[in-house]
């Protein structure tokens, strides 16, 4: 089927703002929106920049808002948007290249919730032991993959790029929730500050946008109702 | 930024093995290390690994390293190197207790222990029936590891060089002491100054037309060492998984057979029977694969073309494929439409995994010949080294294993050999063969499209280089090589930026994949035998009289040249290798 693409492109080298390029070509319904833009990349204009990888949802490189919604390229399909298709970067962090952004501030945010396994016992000599139901409480939020569809979708984010966000809260329950951890204080400490979880008015977007399927809403929910109870 | 950097450890690649190996240099006082990735870190193709991790540990059933051991050197159809083999099936099962400790949550057994299942070649009492050996987190093992990892060095405070291409090594006097990559933001050259590199950066599957291999796995390390003149150790036996999904080659995992599914021919035939009687689907990835193209070939292909197999997991409890295997499950489901509960799954091999790279010893340090000569200063782990441990065909789970014990290895074997050297000092013009290569391409003539031939390699490789071989096949690809050789002197770009220029990027990776796929070809074309995922259709038995032997290959002034290097053997005998 033939389609329109339209991609809103930047050069910093050449450009004073973005604008709208658009494109018709052909592509298959089954095709990725990634292959869509190969296609362009490789065929039509060399010069696009976007970033990519695995292709399949696993990396987390190709976070891009299409036809308005927070989406991974490889993960969405032409037939599941029809002929019109538009193409930005995500929003709220600051563009460097056409569908390329700058995710430093996004990354400061997650590293800044101590994003990693606190526990000072000295280890036993084989495995520290879990049940399978403690194990199963933070199974979702092990999932993300750091593409940033979630924060660049939150309004709150779009206006306070120093709320640390949904990625940075998902990889807080990840832990505060995790049986072997130590360090829950110290996290729920650094949510409970000006830019931190209480920023979040449950707009749900970030729910919505997530490739990986998490339930952020409920994880940041959950951490809130930690912060009440066990304070920080 | 500053252009000139100056670390006693580098680390190049942020994946399993590069984290690994930067975690524990770190560890060591008073050196100080880096990480240059052209990814950021969580990109890195570790994290599309699912499966699990192949360790003794016998939380399921009775297991030991030597049983390990011993399915991994038969795996390799005796290829693999014993020693490495035996030290491998020890030391997995502290690297994957650390990881435990490190925070990974991997799925639990009821007693709250690392759950374990079963996987491809992994048997209980050498080859008697098949084990839980692969420690899973769900089917994102890969995943968590990366992750886990990643978290790790935020802890450790790593310095990471993020979108740094690496276009070259300094080697000075057979010694190396650091690289040249280029700044994807800037478009610069940097110097990395170092006493220790480590190379750590991953496959080079993308010459290949299906793969499950990620866009950036085009070999830049293999092809930078053999164009500096070092050797690429078995770059012939290069692994095809079975279940690919049907034209997309997206991995689906072995864990879905250790966990019950059931591989069909177009008549519905479980035809694994045929192939392995003992362990039927649990069977090694290179007998399964060359399994499925016979069965497609003599037309008991699946679906209108005949030209696929079905992966069979609709008598699973749904429950189990929920819990334990939802990635495929989505994956399948978005990208074919098809459901894995209901309905039976189009596969086909997918181009997979390199058992062969850059040589190195039992400790990582890279050699430079059949001797063993070590090139001071220059480490590999992970799958861009070759051990070897997969010898010519690598067991499931045993990729992640090698990760994690060799990125340690080298990590410390690195930092120990920097803490006791200085930095030697760097030659004029360091940065000239990178500037050579950068400014090349985007002076290029634009007469060919990088799209246009890179399509034409993975195309011509699927054809005449894959599952299957015979000499006029790679005699021909040999010719289309050199053709696609001298084409690529015709590209160019259209971008002329310096700032994220991934076009210049795509054009110089094409260059590192036509070398990788040289030596792949030369390789297969010389070995006169079958031996693990070699299979020459002209030379159907293994014949281990003449071929019991590593291929080394170099790139030389007048071509390519191939010289080899002893087996380590052992305590195991090579026997036929039935299952």
């Amino acid at each position: 089927m033939q389609i329109n693409v339209k991609v809103k492109r930047f050069n910093p080298e050449a450009d004073r703002r973005p604008y709208w390029a658009e494109y018709t070509l052909e592509a298959r319904g089954s095709d990725r929106v990634l292959d869509v833009i190969n296609h362009l990349k490789w065929e039509v204009d060399g010069s696009l920049a976007f970033r990519r990888s695995c292709a399949h949802g696993i990396c987390g490189s190709d976070a891009m808002l299409i036809n308005g919604v927070n989406r991974l390229a490889c993960k969405v399909l032409v037939k599941d948007l029809g002929e019109r298709i538009t193409i930005e970067p995500i929003r709220g962090l600051p563009v460097l290249k056409d569908l390329i952004v700058d995710m430093e501030p996004f990354f400061d945010a997650y590293k800044a919730v101590l994003p990693f396994f606190i526990n000072d016992d000295p280890p036993p000599p084989a495995e520290r032991h879990q049940s399978p139901e403690d194990r199963a409480i933070f199974d979702e939020t092990t999932k993300c993959i750091l593409c940033a569809a979630c924060t660049t979708s939150c309004p709150v984010f779009w206006t306070n790029g120093r709320y640390l966000g949904p990625a940075a809260i998902v990889n807080a329950h990840r832990f505060i929730f995790d049986s072997r951890d130590q360090g829950a204080a110290e996290r729920l400490g650094v949510l409970n500050q000006a830019n931190g979880l209480w920023r979040c008015r449950t707009a749900y977007n970030c729910t919505e946008a997530c490739p990986r399927d998490i339930p952020i809403t409920r994880a940041i929910e959950e951490v809130k109702r930690a912060l009440l109870w066990r304070g920080a | 930024m500053k252009r000139a950097h100056k670390f006693d450890v580098l680390v190049v690649g942020a994946g399993g093995a590069g984290l690994m190996a930067a975690r524990y240099a770190a560890q060591h006082p008073g050196v100080s290390v880096a990480v240059i990735s052209k990814l950021y870190p969580t990109r890195s193709h570790t994290g599309a690994a699912q499966g699990g991790v192949g360790a003794a540990l016998g939380n399921v059933s009775e297991d030991h390293p030597e049983w390990h051991a011993f399915d991994t050197i038969k795996g390799g159809d005796y290829l693999t190197d014993q020693d490495v083999a035996e030290r491998f099936a020890v030391e997995v099962i502290e690297a994957v207790y650390e990881l435990e400790h490190m925070g990974l949550p991997f799925n639990r057994t009821p007693e709250g222990k690392i759950a374990q299942r079963k996987f491809g070649g992994h048997t209980r009492e050498f080859g008697k029936s098949a084990v839980e050996r692969a420690c899973y987190a769900a089917d994102r093992t890969g995943h968590m590891i990366l992750q886990t990892l990643y978290q790790q060095s935020i802890k450790d405070q790593v310095n990471f060089f993020n979108e740094f291409h690496v276009l070259d090594l300094i080697l000075e006097d057979g010694a190396c002491l650091g690289v040249v990559a280029y700044e994807l933001a800037t478009g610069a050259l940097h110097t990395f100054h170092a006493k220790a590199t480590i190379i750590a950066t991953g496959g080079n599957g993308r010459m290949f037309k299906v793969t499950s291999n990620a866009h950036a796995l085009t070999g830049d390390l293999m092809s930078i060492a053999y164009r500096r003149g070092l050797p690429i150790e078995d770059p012939e036996f290069y692994q095809f998984h079975p279940t690919g999904l049907y034209k997309l080659g997206v991995l689906l995992t072995e864990g879905a057979r250790g966990e019950g599914a059931i591989l069909r021919n177009g008549d519905g035939e479980r035809f694994m029977e045929r192939y392995a009687p003992t362990i039927k689907d649990l069977a090694p990835r290179d007998m399964v694969s060359r399994a499925m193209y016979l069965e497609v070939r003599e037309g008991r292909g699946a679906g209108p073309d005949k030209d696929y197999i079905h992966l069979d997991l609709t008598h699973i409890d749904a429950h189990v494929i929920e819990t334990r295997l939802p990635d495929i499950t989505e994956f399948s489901r978005i990208y074919l439409g098809v459901d894995p509960v209901k309905e039976l799954v189009p596969i086909q091999p997918t181009a997979h995994y390199a058992m062969g790279g850059i040589p190195t010893t039992i400790d990582t340090n890279v050699i430079s010949d059949g001797r063993n000569t070590i090139v001071p200063g220059l480490y590999a782990a992970g799958e861009v080294a070759c051990a070897s441990i997969h010898g010519a065909n690598r067991l499931g789970t045993n990729s992640l294993g090698d990760l994690i014990v060799f990125g340690r290895r080298a990590g410390i074997e690195a930092a120990r050999f920097a803490a006791g050297e200085t930095h030697r000092d760097l030659p004029d013009g360091a940065q000239d063969r990178a500037r050579e290569l950068v400014e090349g391409v985007r002076k290029g003539p634009r007469k060919e499209r990088v799209a246009h031939l890179r399509r034409q390699l993975q195309e011509t490789m699927q054809d005449h280089a894959s599952v299957f071989r015979t000499e006029a096949f790679l005699r021909k690809q040999v010719g289309i090589l050199q053709e696609l050789q001298e084409r690529y002197r015709g590209v160019g770009v259209e971008d002329g930026g310096h700032q994220y220029n991934t076009e210049l990027i795509e054009a110089i990776e094409l260059g590192f994949l036509l070398d990788n796929a040289e030596q792949l070809v030369h390789a297969a074309l010389n070995r006169t035998e079958s031996r693990g995922a070699h299979s020459r259709e002209d030379h159907q038995e293994r014949d281990d009289a003449n071929w019991l032997k590593h291929t080394l290959v170099y790139k030389d002034e007048d071509g390519v040249r191939i010289d080899y290097k002893p087996v380590t053997l052992g305590k195991y005998e090579p026997k036929p290798r039935t299952y």
